[in-house]
């Protein structure tokens, strides 16, 4: 189990919201290229 | 088999799960903390590793939702500023009756009567006024710009009452409407003071107040209520990892799942007619004010089974209303692309 939260500091906090925010931003950019690709797919489905 | 230290099949649940709550929270800006923490505690994660960790992940999937919105042009930065300075002075006010109805033994009552009481009756005005619109527009779907100037009708006449006390300094905000600094600061400052009081995010007491009490267009309102909650989301899991409470084994995998889901909710409000949303956000909230008076109801007369039987109430509103929401997006879609085929013949 990943627990940073164990024993926390306002640094090892900071870090962990860091962390969420960093993994937001990754995720929104990686869906962000999925969604390119398959725009044309979703759209011939719903043309169908 | 464990992925993390966590078993494959909760991995595929929290994915899964996080997808429902991204679809809710992109398309109505409202949902993460009332869905997520109370499907953490029925897992039997501690109190505060599930109220963090619901912080975390409502930080995480606000950001994403509100980059997909501002994509959009949906997003008021100056509107979300003023609310989130009188937010929280209403939190703090909001924060304060709760001691004070404390000292007095009547906090747990009051807080679940109101809780039930303005859940059902904002989600009924929402879903009622609604209803009585929706045969005036045959749109078939509506996009509104931050940037773009609004339909004066559609300007709720609460909205336009409000509007017209030009209190300076006078301000344009989100679908070019003016409206007064000190009228703005009121409305955040009465939500803040409802969510310091009922100990929720409040997005669903925010949202219908820009709509309604303010006129900005609903695109417009979720995208600048998702901005806010940025900041109240990432302070709160901020606060709650200073006392061990966020869990990133719990937070990461949520998060994969509501990246996705927030896109297509956030993406959504572009595409499905406004009145729609208010529908199914009306109904959505009268779902969880029977969720919340079941709860309430167990916890006063000890029957656990009422807990259970609101969790599930709650859970299956919010899969049916996702679920409504994508269903409403292909429809509308599909609809748009036949006329485009049918007006290039």
């Amino acid at each position: 189990m990943i627990d940073l939260a164990a024993s926390s500091s306002p640094v090892q906090s900071g870090a962990l919201v860091g962390a969420v925010l960093l993994e937001a931003f990754v995720l929104y950019v990686g869906y962000g290229a999925l969604e390119r690709v398959a725009a044309p797919i979703v759209e011939k489905i719903t043309r169908a | 088999m464990e992925l993390f230290g966590i078993a494959l099949m909760t991995l595929a649940l929290f994915v899964s799960f996080g997808f429902m709550v991204g679809v809710l929270f992109g398309f109505f800006g409202m949902g993460g903390s009332f869905l997520v923490t109370p499907a953490l505690l029925v897992m039997g994660y501690p109190a505060r590793v599930a109220v963090g960790s619901g912080m975390a992940f409502v930080f995480g999937t606000a950001t994403i939702a509100t980059l997909k919105h501002r994509d959009l042009g949906q997003v008021d930065y100056k509107l979300g500023g003023l609310m989130i300075v009188g937010t929280t002075s209403g939190i703090e006010v909001g924060s304060r009756v709760v001691y004070y109805l404390e000292e007095l033994g009547l906090a747990s009552s009051a807080i679940g009567v109101t809780y039930v009481v303005l859940l059902g009756s904002v989600g009924l005005f929402v879903t009622r006024n609604a209803l009585v619109n929706d045969g005036g527009d045959d749109s078939g779907g509506s996009h509104h710009e931050s940037d773009e100037e609004f339909d004066p009708d559609a300007i709720p006449p609460l909205a336009k009452r409000i509007q017209s006390y030009r209190i300076p300094p006078m301000m344009t905000v989100g679908g070019g409407i003016r409206v007064s600094l000190w009228l703005i600061l009121a409305v955040a400052f009465a939500t803040g003071l409802l969510s310091g009081f009922l100990g929720v995010g409040g997005g669903f007491v925010k949202m219908p107040a820009m709509v309604y009490l303010i006129g900005v267009p609903v695109p417009v309102a979720v995208g600048t209520d998702l901005f806010e909650i940025v900041f109240s989301g990432g302070f709160g899991a901020f606060t709650y990892g200073l006392n061990g409470g966020v869990d990133l084994s719990i937070v990461a995998p949520l998060l994969a799942g509501s990246a996705l889901g927030a896109r297509i909710g956030s993406a959504a409000t572009g595409i499905v007619d406004e009145d729609d949303i208010k529908i199914y956000f009306g109904l959505m909230l009268v779902g969880g004010s029977i969720a919340v008076a079941f709860r309430q109801a167990g916890d006063y007369l000890g029957m656990d089974v009422l807990n259970t039987l609101s969790f599930a109430l709650i859970l299956l509103s919010a899969f049916m209303v996702s679920g409504a929401v994508i269903y409403s997006t292909i429809t509308t879609m599909r609809k748009r692309s036949n006329a485009a085929a049918t007006s290039a013949e």
